[in-house]
């Protein structure tokens, strides 16, 4: 019993760590700009799907690094393009293009790659188990919450320590104080969305190696996204993290007595935050509302 | 013109507007087969207008996003099927029936979320939406999970001296569902029209000068949002009667997201508007997708084009030209 | 400040849209020139979303079926014509939107769909509604051709019952008696389940346990643990699509292949193209193969037009369900020599299918009492390294004959009301 709790804990960690990249992302745009981002799944898919593309030419690694890139500049121009537009704006119209994108992103990726599901090799030396005891802590498992880690690591460590983290922080607490400053707030906003679709492209090319490639298979991880962002606290990156980690850790959990509850559980966590603690674990009170 | 002839130039011209509609819509089993319709479509628009209204009459008219309506609408769906599959085999009963549960969970957990707002309240309130997808996907052995709920059809409305076969009698159908409509549109007209209606216009202007004014702002916000949920749970009850049928679909946040563009498109803060946006909006889609494979791509661009140029609706578009 | 757009706005937008507009609603009204009426097919599948893959192999082998048709006489002397709705992958609504739509306002005489079974049940009552004959290609639920059969429904692909029928007797001789199951947790997988728990049983076997799971679940490790944990003889994967793809990477993933037995019961050749080759384990079921044993009359030519039609892929089970569907409804046709729906529906029931229509050895033909096609069961092996020809990614072993692995009528739950 204790060494099936141990397995879906640490389980729940690394599918965690993944819930966080994604919620990461979405937080960061939805922080400084307001822009609830449906699209995110979307870019999500793109990302892999960028990946798979690249791969013949560039191998996995290089389509490790390079698709994510890409689909940020996509990310960037439809941010330029569209979404600047609506920063004046009630949220309602940001909120419904992005649905709108959406759209137009699964229709788009189905059209291109077709709808049948494709697959994606990771390298040799990174599919087998660690162990025959931790069999299912696969090499692409560790790999991946080692990536989450190490890029998370980064954009905290920019966030905090240079220039234009230390501005996109600012932006999120008082943007109108920040642009009266001299910041060039436009720049500023595209670049953090950018940022943010990079974490989705990598969050796509990761889940690619993980359960293949698919048009629909950005819908799926958008709600844990949310619901991490709830659960941690609407403002808050380390929050979002937390709460990305939390929600993975309790989905395991529940998987040792109650597995087909264990989708549900994060659904309840949510209700708990909401009902005890509405602004999230590391909100900020006062944000958002 | 002197200003008191305009003004009752003004109302003539709105109030045959507004006839011009019910005749119309009264009508609407003749002629629309002349333009390539069929009384099912004709209904659906019907029934996705009156929840696209519902939701305008928080969103347009309280200003108060809400992205998750559709729980509310599948609430409505599937109590309506579970009355008829399990407890009375009644039409009116199960309208009723779905109209209650959706409306009182709605205000039940409306307590829990007025006091969010913006963008954070749409995004608990798309969550909590998929909570109810969620169940009732989850929990087959009551609502038949993924396949549905099925085994259960409108049952003939009995009058005594006769009965109108609404299953198999798509027209009967369609004026019963007019028939539930002009009830709450008129119910939702009557609302806005009252003090409490203007109390919910003045907060969507500027809430901070309502509260100011010393109105008590989360109970208007509270008892809006769950008078639009019975709305909605109508809605969905009269869904679930069309199809025959209630599936998960009813709970999703795509089509909660449809409703607001259903809103947006036909101008969010006019009454009728949100009808218009659902007749271009259904029949669009409806057409769209008989002819190409891509129609989402279609669907999605109209909608960021509505976005970005405009956001005012058809109604909404008429209206400022009009004034201006 | 420059705005690039400045020049795209509303009007233009407006001006641009009418024009789109009026080109488009002017296009129905063109009307053709043409002699006889042209039988009308209404399909009513689905094109966008989980399902889009089956659906348009389904459709490509219908439009195949339609234009050799056409080529030759047509059905009856008259051209047959095929209207496609996207029925999506899991809105009911509109499924049941488009049934209407086309057998009201286009006056289809026929109506096929759909890949998901609870689509397929909500069309069923439509098309029963209006008398318009049907046939279902791809929805597996029993109770299309079970407890909900009716006199205007027919039924292509098999039920969970014949499918645990042809290989639960074949697994348990070959691996043994103790086994455990991952389903997915919905109506479908609940009946499979039953099937092969209830001839599990018959024979003498026994279950270690039953992991239900979520649909759509992408994490299959908390019931992998479980499984391998109560050690099994043989893992049976019952969960489809997506799902089935994701298990069984990570089965592979996880070695747990090499400690026991893998096996399932219904395989896709769209879920398997989608697998990474190290993902191909175990002993599965297809419907339909296009690599058999010996020689099979029409197969070849069927290969080579799907080929030409679907970017040189070959045809899968889908592509064949929906070839035979066309081909079946033009045979009963021809047999009663009518359209009408009675009529027709009387004709197909037990009627034969021809060697290259049903492109397998044993009798292939629409059973009678439940209007259940009884096709055979291509069981065999999924290829992990392929056996020299790179296309070929599954080795049939058995065709086990649909007949003597389905549930006698009286079983099914069906009682079949023929109107007068």
């Amino acid at each position: 019993m204790l060494e099936l709790t141990f397995f879906n804990v640490t389980n729940g960690l690394i599918i965690g760590a993944f819930y966080a990249l994604m919620a990461i992302g979405l937080s960061l745009i939805l922080n400084l700009s307001g822009v609830i981002n449906f699209a995110h799944g979307g870019f999500l898919v793109i990302g892999g799907y960028l990946a798979f593309t690249l791969r013949p030419y560039i191998g996995f690694w290089g389509a490790l690094l390079v698709a994510p890139f890409l689909t940020a500049i996509i990310g960037f121009v439809v941010e330029r393009l569209l979404i600047r537009r609506l920063y004046g704006r009630d949220p309602l119209y940001s909120l419904l293009l992005t649905f709108g994108l959406a759209f137009i992103i699964e229709d788009g990726t189905r059209q291109i790659w077709g709808a049948n599901g494709l697959p994606f090799s990771v390298p040799e030396a990174l599919m087998s188990p660690l162990s025959t005891q931790f069999f299912f802590i696969t090499g692409y498992r560790m790999f991946m919450v080692a990536m989450v880690a190490i890029v998370v690591g980064v954009l905290f460590v920019l966030l905090r320590y240079t220039r234009i983290g230390v501005r996109i922080r600012a932006g999120t607490l008082d943007l109108e104080t920040v642009a009266a400053l001299g910041v060039n707030v436009r720049a500023l906003r595209s670049l953090n969305f950018a940022v943010g679709i990079f974490l989705a492209g990598l969050a796509g090319v990761l889940a690619a190696g993980q359960i293949g490639l698919e048009p629909t298979m950005g819908d799926s991880l958008l709600m844990p996204s949310f619901i991490a962002i709830i659960v941690g606290g609407v403002g808050s990156l380390t929050g979002t993290l937390l709460g990305g980690l939390l929600i993975g850790v309790a989905s395991g959990l529940t998987a040792v007595v109650f597995p087909s509850a264990s989708e549900a559980i994060i659904y309840v966590m949510m209700a708990i935050v909401l009902l005890v603690r509405p602004r999230g674990l590391l909100g900020e009170e006062g944000m958002m509302s | 013109m002197k200003p008191e002839l305009q003004k009752q130039t003004k109302q003539w011209v709105r109030a045959a507007g507004v006839a011009a509609i019910w005749a119309a819509l009264i009508s609407a089993p003749f002629w629309m087969p002349l333009f390539g319709g069929y009384t099912a479509l004709g209904t659906r628009v019907l029934v996705l207008g009156l929840a696209a209204m519902s939701v305008n009459f928080l969103l347009g008219f309280t200003g108060v996003l809400s992205f998750g309506h559709a729980a509310w609408f599948g609430l409505g769906a599937y109590g309506a099927g579970f009355v008829l599959k399990w407890a009375v085999l009644s039409t009116p009963v199960a309208v009723i029936a779905g109209t209650l549960l959706g409306g009182i969970a709605g205000a039940l957990l409306g307590a829990l979320l007025v006091r969010r707002r913006g963008v954070y309240f749409a995004m608990v309130t798309i969550a909590f939406g998929q909570v109810f997808y969620y169940i009732a996907f989850q929990w087959s052995s009551v609502t038949g999970g993924d396949d549905g709920l099925r085994g259960f059809e409108r049952q003939p409305l009995d009058f005594g001296a006769f009965s109108l076969d609404l299953l198999h009698n798509d027209v009967y159908f369609f004026y019963f569902a007019l028939f539930c409509f002009a009830v709450a549109v008129t119910l939702m007209a009557l609302i806005l029209r009252s003090p409490f209606g203007r109390t919910m216009i003045a907060i969507r202007e500027n809430e901070r000068r309502a509260r100011f004014l010393g109105i008590p702002i989360e109970f208007h916000i509270w008892a809006a949002f769950s008078l639009s949920c019975f709305f909605m749970a109508l809605a969905g009850a009269l869904y679930a009667l069309l199809n025959n049928f209630a599936d998960p679909r009813v709970f999703h946040y795509s089509l909660s997201g449809d409703f607001v563009i259903m809103a947006v498109m036909g101008g969010m803060r006019t009454f009728w508007g949100p009808l218009l946006g659902a007749i271009v909006f259904v029949v669009l889609q409806d057409y769209i997708s008989s002819v190409t494979v891509n129609w989402m791509s279609f669907i999605g661009i109209l909608i960021v084009l509505i976005v970005l140029f405009f956001p005012r609706g058809i109604l909404g578009l008429i209206e400022q030209r009009r004034a201006a | 400040m420059i705005r690039p757009f400045a020049a795209l706005d509303r009007r233009t937008v407006i001006k641009a849209g009418a024009a789109l507009g009026v080109t488009q609603i002017a296009a129905p009204f063109v009307i053709s020139a043409r002699g006889e009426t042209p039988i009308k097919i209404g399909v009513d599948n689905p094109l966008t979303g989980t399902y889009a893959a089956p659906g348009k192999n389904e459709n490509t082998g219908m439009q195949l079926a339609v234009d050799q048709l056409n080529a030759k006489n047509g059905i009856l002397g008259r051209k047959v014509e095929l209207l496609i709705e996207d029925s999506t992958s899991g809105d009911a609504g509109t499924a049941v939107q488009k049934a209407r739509k086309l057998i009201e306002r286009d006056n289809v005489d026929f109506l096929v769909g759909n890949v998901n079974s609870a689509l397929a049940q909500a069309m069923a009552q439509v098309s029963n509604e209006k008398g318009i004959l049907h046939i279902v290609p791809g929805g597996h639920t029993d109770g299309i051709t079970g407890v909900n059969c009716k006199w205007n429904v027919f039924r292509v692909c098999n039920t969970t019952r014949m499918e645990a029928n042809s290989i639960v007797p074949l697994l348990f001789n070959t691996y043994g008696k103790k086994w455990h199951f991952i389903t997915p947790d919905y109506a479908f997988g609940h009946t499979l389940y039953e099937g092969c728990e209830a001839d599990l049983k018959k024979l003498g076997g026994t279950i270690t346990g039953n992991e239900l799971t979520p649909l759509g679940v992408t994490d299959f490790s908390a019931y992998l643990i479980k499984a391998r944990a109560a050690n099994p003889d043989v893992l049976i994967v019952l969960v489809q699509g997506n799902d089935m793809v994701n298990c069984l990477k990570q089965i592979s993933q996880f070695g747990i292949e090499k400690q026991l037995h893998v096996a399932g019961t219904q395989q896709e050749l769209e879920s398997v193209e989608a697998m990474p080759p190290e993902a191909r384990v175990g002993i599965w079921m297809f419907e339909w193969y296009w690599k058999q044993p010996g020689t099979t009359p029409g197969l070849d030519q069927f290969i080579a037009d799907i080929r030409k039609r679907a970017d040189g892929k070959v045809p899968t089970a889908r592509t064949w369900f929906g070839y035979l569907t066309i081909h079946a409804y033009a045979l009963a046709c021809e047999k009663a020599k009518t359209i009408e729906a009675k009529a027709a529906a009387k004709a197909l029931a037990d009627l034969e299918m021809p060697p290259e229509i049903k492109m397998q050895p044993n009798k292939v033909y629409f059973r009678g009492g439940d209007h259940q096609l009884m096709l055979s069961a291509f069981i065999g092996e999924l290829l992990h390294k392929g056996d020299g020809d790179p296309e070929n990614l599954f080795k049939v072993n058995h065709i086990i004959a649909g007949d003597s692995s389905a549930p006698p009528v009286s079983e099914t739950g069906c009682t079949m009301q023929i109107p007068a």
